[in-house]
């Protein structure tokens, strides 16, 4: 924060840099009409899924429908609701990357439940 | 109360894209230049629920892809009977807009606070609370109906035995977050509304002087709850 920037530590000596230090926080000053198109915008998303349910669409194209309105509706909330967008890089690698690896791990368990399904269905005599 | 030192070189003259990363990252400093560490905690806080979440999901997958007994229709057990008619999912979807809106009120209550405005910071983020306490209330509704119908963690009228535990740990743990960021909703708003950050006054329960910083990291916890939403609305109600 702001108080912060007061600390000089190191630079005591040498190097001379006055004003430089004005304002180092992140402060997010956006116009209000952003947030209330990005309101918009979720609720057109969230109906849009909604409506995928409503008029059964099964298949391939029901899950992509909603893996891709599940993404766009994440996107917006973290990049402009949460400032995502205009944090440092260093800030978004550092939360953004760790859940992608939660991936391998759905990769890991989708294995392991198709190995107790066939041990289920062969052992167990039940079809599904 | 000491910050961790700030580099004394604005973050627009330090070097950008992943040059920037590393750089950031190997100063020897702090690595979020021009975050607080307030919200880097939350930030923190916010990645290891996450995971917390992302298991809770991950936990419901392997139970739904490895049963051998049928998966309930979630469009038909969550159905309401409005209008004369059975509208699928109908509870779900107003439930779902309810956290949007809640989460687009924060939004601008996070704006208001950096504007210094005191009174549409307060009473936008009261909004958010009554929204938030909407979502919790419809949940006890859905709750109540579903235990009714006879909805048990060990077993459902309709098939699959896990579909009552998926069901109570997923949006139970989820209910647990909102419910408490209505708390913590309120609490900052009686600040804001009472002008503790424009007057430095010490916090009842740390003893420090907060800043309007608070309410922005405030809003990081209640858009994540918005966020879980969303991945649990389309895994577990869309599935």
């Amino acid at each position: 924060m702001v108080e912060a920037t007061g600390h000089r530590m190191g630079s005591s000596h040498g190097q001379e840099q006055p004003a430089a230090v004005a304002h180092t926080d992140s402060h997010q000053e956006h116009p209000i009409k952003l947030y209330l198109v990005v309101w918009v915008w979720l609720f057109i998303l969230s109906a849009c899924s909604y409506l995928v349910d409503y008029f059964q669409l099964q298949g391939m194209l029901r899950w992509s429908l909603i893996i891709i309105f599940m993404l766009l509706k994440a996107g917006l909330i973290v990049a402009i609701f949460m400032h995502m967008a205009w944090e440092r890089l260093s800030l978004v690698y550092a939360i953004l990357v760790p859940p992608l690896v939660v991936l391998v791990f759905v990769w890991i368990m989708t294995v392991e439940s198709n190995y107790t399904l066939w041990t289920r269905m062969t052992f167990f005599g039940a079809a599904p | 109360m000491a910050e961790t030192t700030l580099s004394h070189v604005p973050p627009q003259m330090r070097p950008s894209g992943l040059r920037g990363v590393a750089a950031d990252w190997s100063s020897d400093q702090r690595a979020f230049k021009n975050v607080s560490w307030g919200k880097a905690m939350m930030w923190v806080f916010l990645l290891s629920d996450t995971f917390v979440f992302g298991c809770f999901l991950i936990a419901y997958m392997t139970a739904r892809m490895s049963t051998v007994e049928p998966w309930p229709n979630a469009s038909e057990v969550f159905a309401l009977h409005l209008f004369g008619r059975d509208l699928p999912l109908i509870l779900i979807a107003i439930m779902t807009f309810v956290l949007i809106s809640s989460s687009g009120t924060m939004a601008m209550a996070v704006n208001f606070a950096y504007r210094r405005d005191r009174k549409r910071t307060a009473i936008l983020m009261l909004l958010t609370a009554v929204l938030g306490a909407t979502f919790v209330g419809m949940q006890a509704f859905e709750w109540s109906k579903l235990i009714m119908e006879g909805v048990r963690p060990w077993g459902n009228p309709w098939g699959a035995a896990q579909f009552g535990s998926a069901f109570f740990m997923i949006t139970g743990f989820h209910g647990t977050h909102v419910t408490i960021g209505v708390i913590f909703l309120l609490i900052v708003a009686r600040k804001v509304a009472r002008g503790d950050y424009d007057t430095d006054a010490r916090g009842f329960f740390t003893s420090r002087r907060g800043n309007y910083e608070s309410v922005e990291i405030m809003g990081l916890y209640w858009h994540f709850v918005d966020l879980v939403w969303v991945f649990i609305f389309a895994f577990f109600y869309l599935w």
